[in-house]
C-alpha cells in the first residue's frame, strides 16, 4: 500500500471515515503519521471549542469572584478552587461516571456519555475555571488611574465595565491567557485515558501513539511523532494568539509591549 | 476504552496478587454474614474489606511517591539549572535542551514515552553486560527481546518485587519530567537573584565558585519559591498519571471497588459506585491543595526573611517598629 493509500484510508478514520481495520502488522512510518495525524482532529475539536465556550464563562466568573456581594464572589471562588484545585484526571474520572449514573436517570442525558460531548463539559468547566483566575488577576490590576478616569467623564455600570475595563483587563491577561490556551490542548490529550470510551477505535492523537507503541513495543517512533505535530499545534496557537495580542495592544508605544513569554504551567 | 495497563507491565501481573488481599478476616466480628446486616454496620464492615485497606494503603504510595519524587526532581532541576549556566558549551547546550524540550509537548505523552524508554534502556544495558555473545537483534519486528537473565525484574522473582519496580519506574520518570521544570525555575531564578549582589561578592575576591555557594545559592530560593509552590501543585496534581504509569494506586483502586458487584462473587454487592469513589478522591485533592497552600504561604514568609525583595523588607521594618 503507498503512502497516498494509506492516507485516502486512515486520514478521516478518527472520525470514523475511511478504513474499519486499524493497521495490525508491518506499520509503516506513514501509518504512524497518517492516524496520529487523524486523531489530532480531535485535539483540535476539543480545544478550539473548550477555548471558545470557557472564554465567554471565564469573564463571567472573573466578574463575579471581583464583585462586592457575597452571593456572586462565593459561588465564583468555589468554582474556581474546585477546578484548579483537584486533578483534571480526577475531573475526567468523575465526570464520565456522573454522566453514567445520570443516564439511569432519564435517557436524555445519553449524548453526555459519549467522549464527544462529556469530555467537552469537563473541559469547558477546567478552562473556565483556569481562565477567570487569569482574567481575575488581571482584573485586579487594571491601573486605578484608567477607573477614575471613567468615572469623572461618567462611565457607569456595563458601559465602563465594556469600554474601559475589559479591553484593558485582555490586554493584561493575554500572556497568561496564551499559556493557558496552550496546555488546555495539551491536556485534551487525556480525554481516552480517563474513562470516556473510544468507540470503534475513533481515539485522539495520543490514543494512536499509544496503539503503535503497545503494538510495536517501540516508543521512539509513534511518541516523538506525536511530539512533532503538538509542537506544530503549539506554533499555530502562539501565532493567532500573537495576532490578537498586537490588536490588543495597538495604541500602545511598542516598547511597553509585554513580550509574550510561554511558561510551563502544566498538568491540571 | 483503552486497556487499564500498558501491555508491556499488564503481563507482569500475577492474577494471585488480588486473590491474598481478599481472604483476610473482618476487623469487626459481627461482619461474618454481611448478608444480615443493614445501614451503619453493614457500611462499617464494607469499608474494612481487605480491598478497601489496599485503597487505603494506596494513598500511602501517592505521598511516598510525592516524598520521593520533588527532592530527586529537585535535584536534577537544580543540576539542569547549573548545566544551563555552565560555560562549557557542551553541557550547556544539554542543560538548555532539557529545559526546552518539555515545553512543547504534552506531558503525559512524556510519562507514557519515559516509562517504556527506561524500562527498555534498563533491559537493553543488562542485556549487553550479562550476555555478550547474544546475537540475534534485540528488536525483532515489533518484538522486544533480551535474555532471560537480563529481564527486569527477573521473571522468576515475586510479586512484590514487580511492584517495587514499577514504583520505582515511575518515581525515576516523574523525576525526569519534573526535573525539567525545575530547572526552568531555577534557572530563571538564578538570573533574577540582583547582579549587585554578585559583584559585591566578587569585588570581595570570591572565586566564580564560592560566589554560587555563598551568595546566588541561599539568595535565589526567594525568587525560585513562586514558581516551586506552583510546581509543587502540578505535582500533587500529576499524581493519578501513576495509574497510566500501571502502579496500582488511588485510581485503580477507586475503579476496581466501585464498579458495581453481583452477590455471586463478594459477599458487598452494590450497584456502579464509581461515582462516589472518584468524589472521595475530588475530596482528597482538594484538602490536600489547600493544605499545601497554607504551609507553603508560611514557608515564603520565613524565606523573605532578610532578603532584598520588598517582603523582606517590610517584615524588617515591622520587627524594627516594635523593639
Amino acid at each position: 500500500m503507498s503512502c497516498i493509500d494509506t492516507i485516502q484510508s486512515y486520514a478521516f478514520r478518527s472520525l470514523g471515515f475511511g478504513e474499519r481495520m486499524l493497521p495490525r502488522t508491518d506499520f509503516t512510518l506513514c501509518e504512524h503519521f497518517t492516524l496520529i495525524g487523524s486523531g489530532m482532529i480531535w485535539n483540535v475539536y476539543y480545544g478550539v471549542l473548550a477555548i471558545l465556550t470557557g472564554f465567554l464563562f471565564a469573564n463571567l466568573l472573573a466578574v463575579a469572584k471581583n464583585s462586592n456581594s457575597r452571593w456572586a464572589r462565593k459561588p465564583a471562588e468555589w468554582f474556581i478552587f474546585l477546578f484548579r484545585g483537584s486533578p483534571l484526571f480526577i475531573q475526567f474520572f468523575f465526570g464520565y461516571f456522573l454522566f453514567l449514573s445520570l443516564k439511569g436517570v432519564s435517557p436524555m442525558f445519553n449524548p453526555l456519555t459519549s467522549a464527544a460531548l462529556g469530555a467537552l463539559i469537563v473541559l469547558f468547566l477546567n478552562t473556565s475555571a483556569y481562565s477567570a483566575e487569569i482574567f481575575y488577576g488581571a482584573l485586579r490590576s487594571i491601573p486605578k488611574g484608567d477607573v477614575e478616569a471613567a468615572d469623572a467623564y461618567g462611565f457607569t455600570g456595563w458601559f465602563r465595565f465594556r469600554r474601559i475595563m475589559f479591553p484593558t483587563m485582555m490586554r493584561l491577561a493575554w500572556p497568561a491567557y496564551t499559556n493557558e490556551a496552550i496546555f488546555l490542548f495539551h491536556a485534551t490529550t487525556l480525554v481516552f485515558f480517563s474513562g470516556f470510551p473510544a468507540w470503534r477505535q475513533k481515539g485522539d492523537a495520543l490514543y494512536y501513539a499509544n496503539y503503535f507503541a503497545d503494538k510495536t513495543f517501540n516508543p521512539f517512533v509513534p511518541y516523538p511523532i506525536l511530539a512533532f505535530y503538538f509542537i506544530l499545534l503549539t506554533l499555530v496557537i502562539i501565532w493567532i494568539f500573537g495576532v490578537i495580542n498586537k490588536r490588543l495592544n495597538k495604541h500602545l508605544p511598542q516598547a511597553a509591549v509585554k513580550k509574550l513569554k510561554i511558561r510551563p504551567n502544566l498538568i491540571r | 476504552m483503552l486497556p487499564l495497563f500498558p501491555t508491556w507491565r499488564a503481563t507482569l501481573r500475577h492474577p494471585s496478587a488480588l486473590e491474598t488481599t481478599r481472604k483476610r478476616p473482618a476487623i469487626f466480628a459481627y461482619c461474618s454474614d454481611p448478608s444480615v446486616l443493614d445501614g451503619l454496620p453493614w457500611l462499617s464492615c464494607y469499608l474494612t474489606t481487605g480491598k478497601h485497606m489496599a485503597f487505603y494503603a494506596s494513598f500511602g504510595t501517592v505521598l511516598l511517591l510525592l516524598a520521593v519524587t520533588a527532592p530527586t526532581a529537585l535535584l536534577f532541576g537544580l543540576g539542569g539549572a547549573m548545566a544551563a549556566r555552565a560555560r562549557f558549551a557542551l553541557l550547556r547546550w544539554f542543560g538548555k535542551g532539557y529545559i526546552a524540550i518539555v515545553r512543547g509537548v504534552p506531558d503525559i505523552a512524556f510519562f507514557l514515552f519515559f516509562v517504556i524508554a527506561l524500562d527498555q534502556g534498563i533491559e537493553w544495558l543488562r542485556h549487553k553486560v550479562k550476555c555478550p555473545d547474544w546475537t540475534e537483534p534485540v528488536r525483532q519486528g515489533s518484538e522486544f527481546l533480551v535474555c532471560d537473565i537480563a529481564k527486569m525484574p527477573l521473571s522468576s522473582s515475586p510479586q512484590w518485587v514487580h511492584e517495587v519496580y514499577g514504583f520505582w519506574v515511575a518515581v525515576f520518570t516523574f523525576a525526569i519530567v519534573f526535573g525539567a521544570f525545575a530547572a526552568n525555575v531555577l534557572f530563571g531564578a538564578m538570573q533574577a537573584v540582583p547582579r549587585p549582589q554578585l559583584e559585591t561578592a566578587e569585588a570581595y575576591g570570591m572565586s566564580p565558585r564560592q560566589t554560587f555557594w555563598r551568595v546566588l545559592m541561599p539568595q535565589m530560593w526567594i525568587y525560585a519559591l513562586p514558581g516551586l509552590s506552583n510546581l509543587w501543585m502540578v505535582l500533587i496534581k500529576a499524581t493519578p498519571l501513576l495509574f497510566l504509569l500501571g502502579v496500582e494506586d488511588i485510581v485503580y483502586w477507586a475503579r476496581d471497588l466501585g464498579a458495581s458487584k453481583t452477590a455471586r462473587f463478594t459477599a458487598y454487592p452494590h450497584g456502579d459506585w464509581r461515582m462516589w469513589y472518584f468524589l472521595a478522591l475530588l475530596v482528597f485533592y482538594l484538602l490536600f491543595t489547600r493544605v499545601s497552600e497554607v504551609v507553603l504561604a508560611r514557608i515564603t514568609k520565613r524565606l523573605s526573611r532578610g532578603q532584598a525583595t520588598l517582603d523582606g523588607e517590610s517584615q524588617r521594618k515591622n520587627a524594627g517598629s516594635t523593639t
